[in-house]
């Protein structure tokens, strides 16, 4: 495939880096030309995905975490990763409004949000070696529609 | 964390951006207000809201577990599209209404 494009950025997993990480990746993809909405979809996902590292994969301390967005063209294709802790259970923790830390009011529902933000959400994780994000989301779904009809 | 205190109504006015790393600061904020003040009301004013994600979500989950042992309400105001889509998907309207103003 020739219109490709990749981008990695790693970063230490304090919060004010949550804000770094979706800025960074929705600047990468502001190249497929997305609407707001899209790139709105992207940025809560990239939240949810970093968000996690942190309070779960690191249990707040510093480590690094690694984002990596690719441009297959019109896809787009994000993975969030760390080596922290892991997911005993990948299922139990991708169920709506289940937490593992009640304690620090979390909603339970950042797997969820990412799973209806982007196209196609998949985690990978190994108790003890860490946790890896992969998300898809086709950019300009059904535009075409419109903008390519003569008015 | 902006805020307002009005008799038994507490007002919080949200940064632009509501992600873990300010909910965190809010959450903080807000129960030693809530503490101090006996607050049964809290608003969530949207305003300057153009970001959130799950975590803001659950500052207000965490809020109205505490006020509503007193029978205690939580109300969303100035909301735009993408947070009201927020907040509609995480099923939260379930326990907070959503105050609309100018239904023209």
């Amino acid at each position: 495939m020739n219109n490709t494009n990749e981008m990695e950025v790693v970063f230490d997993s304090c919060s004010a880096n949550e804000r770094f990480a979706r800025v960074a990746v929705a600047a990468f993809l502001t190249q497929l030309n997305p609407t707001v909405e899209e790139v709105s979809d992207v940025k809560t996902a990239v939240s949810e995905a970093v968000t996690n590292s942190i309070i779960h994969g690191y249990e707040n301390e510093i480590h690094k975490i690694s984002v990596a967005c690719r441009i297959e063209g019109d896809k787009f294709l994000i993975k969030v990763c760390d080596t922290g802790k892991g997911i005993d259970d990948v299922r139990q923790a991708m169920t709506p409004m289940y937490t593992s830390r009640p304690d620090l009011d979390r909603s339970g529902m950042g797997f969820s949000f990412m799973e209806a933000f982007m196209d196609k959400l998949e985690v990978e994780s190994q108790p003890g070696i860490g946790t890896t994000v992969k998300m898809e989301k086709t950019i300009g779904k059904g535009r075409h529609l419109w903008t390519g009809q003569s008015l | 964390m902006e805020y307002q205190v009005q008799e038994n109504c507490l007002t919080i006015f949200l940064p632009k951006e509501v992600d873990h790393h300010n909910a965190e600061i809010i959450r903080q904020d807000a129960d030693r207000v809530i503490e101090n003040n006996h607050i049964k009301y809290v608003i969530f004013d949207f305003e300057q809201t153009e970001f959130m994600d799950s975590s803001g979500i659950g500052a207000i989950m965490g809020r109205y577990r505490i006020i509503r042992l007193i029978g205690g309400e939580v109300w969303a105001v100035h909301t735009n599209a993408r947070i009201r889509k927020i907040l509609t998907m995480s099923g939260i309207t379930k326990i907070m209404q959503i105050y609309e103003e100018d239904q023209k």
